[in-house]
């Protein structure tokens, strides 16, 4: 990839650090965030990974990576970051570029019946929150 | 002691048990939790979007109602806990948020309520050794695991409840009512909050893994106090119930704090739990579980 200062310097990334209130260029890719997520496992991409797109100024494949849906904003990550950087902040920022325009949204008809059935009302509160 | 007692929307549906043994232990210790007379649900998730101030109004209303009310203010579910708290650091150090969610709530707040965990009061001012001292059906070594989760101890600037990487703070209650704490790695990880609800393809839940490591040193139950921690723990085992394997029930602080007591089902509630944990208190002989399912 060719990089330059319009590749890299992009409106929409601005508007994640307008979002997010994080510079993604703080991060110098020490990988800790990565090695203690606790959800890895289902992640396409590792966090700092996802950093370091958006470093690049490649905030589209950032937004089509599957991690900034699993991310459970446990705070694991900015508890321990050395650069003090809240990913988790990164992470709804790029899921509110989604979710923002409001075509996107969390069905509760999709949601068995069983599981609503024995849900914690917390759990439909903070899904609908990060998901709609 | 008197405090003003946010219960939050769990404690009233699925997470009864948490709320009644809460309740019917403190009245024993003398402690009294006067709920507020106006509150409404913290939001669950504390808004991690700067540039929108709007998931604060919730939170702020409640603050506002408890500042009136003249008296500190306690919660149980960690969820609240933390929403709480990190709004009421929000409306105390960022002015400008403070003028904006204030303006639009009408009220005047500061952000100087003071907030604490019920494990706090029990620590801090019962004390746990003038709690054991009144526990009636002690444990006797029984081996019980601490999960913290996430929402507890982070952020720590915000939160300060415990170290964020070895709290001890549930261990200290589990030794006061006469359990042996287990150690175990997973107990600050989180358990994958409401990933069970994510559109799509289903994601693999760290819960087995927090279960797993517990068991695996030993625990025969694990102790709480997030309902949604409870639920992912106790789902996650949901199979093996079936299936007639050894599974670990999982309990709120305040569950084994009510056996200890010598409370029976109608206050511990247990009946919602995936993991029946009645049998295992039973066949122990441990906490005065007699009448529990």
């Amino acid at each position: 990839m060719k990089l330059s200062r319009e590749i890299i310097a992009t409106e929409d990334k601005r508007k994640l650090q307008d979002i997010s209130g994080e510079e993604v260029l703080s991060c110098y890719q020490c990988g800790k965030c990565s090695a203690g997520c606790a959800m890895t496992s289902a992640m396409d991409l590792l966090p700092h990974q996802v950093i370091r797109l958006l470093q690049l100024g490649q905030v589209e494949d950032a937004l089509r990576s599957q991690t900034i849906w699993v991310c459970a904003s446990c705070l694991a990550c900015s508890t321990r970051c050395p650069r003090g950087m809240s990913l988790p902040n990164v992470m709804e920022s790029l899921r509110s570029t989604f979710l923002r325009p409001g075509d996107r949204c969390l069905n509760p008809a999709d949601i068995p019946y069983e599981l609503l059935e024995i849900l914690p009302e917390q759990a439909l509160v903070a899904a609908f929150r990060k998901y709609t | 002691m008197v405090y003003s007692y946010f219960p939050g929307c769990t404690l009233r549906a699925k997470a009864k048990g948490f709320d009644s043994s809460a309740l019917a232990s403190c009245k024993v210790l003398g402690v009294y939790l006067e709920e507020l007379e106006e509150w409404q649900c913290c939001g669950a998730t504390f808004p991690l979007q700067i540039d929108n101030s709007f998931p604060l109004v919730s939170p702020a209303r409640t603050l506002a109602a408890a500042k009136k009310a003249g008296r500190k203010l306690t919660t149980l579910c960690s969820a609240c806990y933390n929403v709480l708290k990190r709004t009421n650091h929000v409306l105390r150090e960022d002015l400008d948020k403070r003028n904006k969610v204030c303006t639009f709530i009408e009220e005047d707040y500061f952000g100087d309520l003071e907030i604490l965990h019920l494990l706090e009061i029990l620590r801090d001012e019962i004390g746990f050794a003038s709690l054991a001292e009144k526990i009636v059906k002690p444990f006797s070594g029984f081996p019980v695991a601490a999960y913290y989760g996430c929402l507890l101890l982070r952020p720590p600037e915000e939160v300060g409840f415990d170290d964020p990487e070895a709290p001890r703070i549930l261990e200290d209650l589990l030794f006061a009512l006469g359990c042996s704490p287990v150690d175990h790695p997973y107990k600050t990880e989180c358990c994958g909050s409401y990933v069970v609800l994510q559109p799509g393809e289903p994601t693999a839940s760290p819960s087995r893994l927090i279960v797993e490591s517990a068991k695996s040193r030993g625990a025969r139950a694990i102790v709480t106090s997030c309902p949604l921690c409870q639920f992912n723990l106790d789902y996650v085992q949901s199979g093996d119930v079936e299936r007639g394997e050894n599974a670990v029930p999982v309990v709120y602080f305040t569950q084994l704090l009510a056996m200890a007591l010598g409370f029976g089902e109608e206050v511990l509630q247990f009946d919602g739990h995936l993991v029946p944990p009645g049998p295992v208190f039973r066949s122990a002989g441990v906490g005065g579980c007699e009448g529990a399912t």
